[in-house]
């Protein structure tokens, strides 16, 4: 226990050239890389990697919502369930819902009620699953931001995406995406979601100390990020779905005849006698 | 895991195809789905491995922690396997604890492993009686698309082999890889009436009257067996499952051995 108030206090979280333990500025993301469409039976998914955080989140529905008595005649449920795998952190996480876990799943169900046009699928749920594999620190905002991905490779119609990031102090100094190091020994954390296009804030929670001048700077920092998060997320979408005059003719070479998509009991799936 | 239903065309067609030796993703029979092996894929692991069987994704991860040995097994090591079938993975899954198909699957992984001895756990006392390392291994299943009983043991065979106990952070001397003697392959046979296919996809398994999974070793030996499903076998096809599954083990063996 002395040990570790010693290195509390001890540990310099910035340098004095102004630079963080893992050489970032104050108003620098970590590396992020998003791929959408990488589960099979999943009606969306994605994988977001973003610092040391591994996330994949996967998307259902809308389809008839259960338990039944949850139904809403008049819009879809937005239900998700954040989750973190066992192996994730160093400490072997009891498998299982804990209260975290359950805090962060309902606030980022409101997070994306709010852009989901619930109104067009009556009685039905919109379920968003978020499995950390491997987190450190921003989990929750790695997991929105994926799922945001997730929702649109399943079709599911939005107001736009959501696109989330957290801002924290750290050596008195507000700085932009905390890491576990930063997250445990910093001295307030304060992840948010905004919808880009309208500038929204559908998800804002805060822990620590800041002050409100420090707040408004880190909420500066965070919009900004989200903005490029955002950008990030529509390029893993165009990946997924643009496709390239190279695409088309591979598929169908300008000598063959234009081929339609056909159905499922085409020759060609059942063999050449038929079913 | 079999509330999705197979449609009769697709269930005539799955079975006209294998009855002249054919399936529908081109594999013959007796052949199991491409196998990759993606190691070290979580760094918060002691060791870690995600195996895709096709398009059935898995990742297991393996923590280890001091603890106290059983009393009946003073000095030897704690061996625990759990799998969580996410609802990710499927829509027929559903979160809660673990229904008797999530156990079975465990279990089945569990005995392939500790039967064959792969890890030697005798290694993995400190003090009789007092001290010896636990061996957690979680099975987090990403996307089900059949055979998760091979996919999750290539994944936690895979998983084991590349894992390094955190001896240092114990205060236990140097970190050491795990003592692993033997390489058990499991390979599964689904029956469809009179049709053996190894290694079922989604809809061959959920039409499948009967399953069995057979563990073997590196020398050709059977360390597990496990059937499933209501259909029943000949003993004929079990001798020649179990041939199968020797040779299919062979083949698959050196994917998981290499690091």
């Amino acid at each position: 226990m002395e040990d570790i108030e010693h290195i509390e206090k001890e540990m310099k979280l910035i340098g004095s050239d102004g630079r963080r333990l893992d050489g970032r500025s104050f108003d620098e993301l970590r590396p992020i890389r998003i791929e959408a469409g990488v589960l099979r039976r999943a009606d969306g998914s994605a994988f977001i990697e973003w610092g040391g955080n591994k996330v994949l989140a996967a998307v259902y529905g809308p389809r008839e919502a259960h338990p039944r008595h949850l139904q809403d005649p008049a819009r879809a449920l937005v239900q998700c369930r954040y989750n973190m795998a066992p192996f994730s952190v160093s400490d072997r996480k009891r498998p299982g819902p804990d209260r975290r876990s359950v805090e962060i799943s309902k606030v980022i169900s409101e997070a994306f009620s709010s852009v989901v046009f619930k109104e067009q699928f009556p009685r039905t749920s919109v379920d968003i699953f978020i499995e950390v594999l491997q987190a450190d620190a921003g989990t929750r905002c790695a997991g929105l931001t994926a799922a945001s991905v997730a929702l649109a490779d399943a079709g599911v119609p939005m107001r736009d995406l959501v696109a989330s990031c957290a801002s924290g102090k750290i050596d008195g100094v507000v700085c932009l995406d905390l890491n576990k190091d930063e997250d445990n020994f910093g001295d307030a954390d304060c992840p948010m979601a905004i919808v880009p296009r309208t500038g929204d804030v559908v998800l804002l929670q805060m822990d620590g100390h800041l002050t409100y001048d420090e707040f408004q700077k880190a909420m500066g920092l965070s919009i900004d990020a989200a903005r490029r998060i955002y950008e990030m997320q529509r390029d893993a979408l165009r990946r997924r779905y643009s496709v390239t005059l190279e695409d088309i003719l591979k598929e169908s070479p300008p000598t063959a005849p234009v081929a339609e998509e056909r159905p499922v009991t085409s020759e060609e799936d059942f063999g050449p006698e038929g079913i | 895991m079999s509330e999705e239903i197979v449609s009769e065309l697709m269930r005539a067609h799955i079975y006209r195809l294998a009855s002249t030796g054919q399936r529908v993703d081109g594999r013959g029979l007796d052949q199991p789905r491409k196998v990759s092996v993606d190691r070290a894929f979580v760094k918060t692991a002691e060791g870690s491995a995600r195996v895709k069987l096709g398009n059935t994704d898995v990742l297991v991860g393996i923590k280890m922690s001091v603890g106290e040995p059983y009393p009946d097994t003073p000095n030897t090591g704690v061996l625990s396997t759990s799998v969580e079938l996410i609802p990710m993975a499927s829509p027929t899954f559903e979160a809660g604890p673990p229904r008797p198909d999530a156990i079975e699957l465990a279990r089945v992984v569990d005995r392939g492993i500790r039967e064959s001895k792969m890890v030697n756990m005798e290694r993995l006392c400190i003090t009789p009686k007092e001290k010896v390392w636990i061996l957690f291994i979680d099975i987090h299943v990403l996307d089900y698309d059949g055979n998760l009983f091979d996919a999750c043991s290539y994944a936690a065979v895979a998983a084991l082999a590349s894992t390094v106990a955190p001896a240092k952070s114990q205060g236990l001397g140097d970190d050491f890889p795990l003592p692993v003697e033997h390489w058990p392959v499991s390979v599964t046979t689904a029956k469809i009436k009179e049709l053996l296919l190894v290694d079922p996809s989604l809809d061959e398994e959920r039409m499948a009257d009967a399953r069995l999974t057979v563990t073997t070793d590196e020398n050709g030996d059977i360390r597990a067996m496990q059937k499933g499903l209501s259909g029943s076998f000949t003993y004929e096809e079990v001798k020649r499952i179990i041939e199968t599954a020797q040779r299919v083990g062979r083949d698959i063996r050196p994917l998981l051995q290499s690091s």
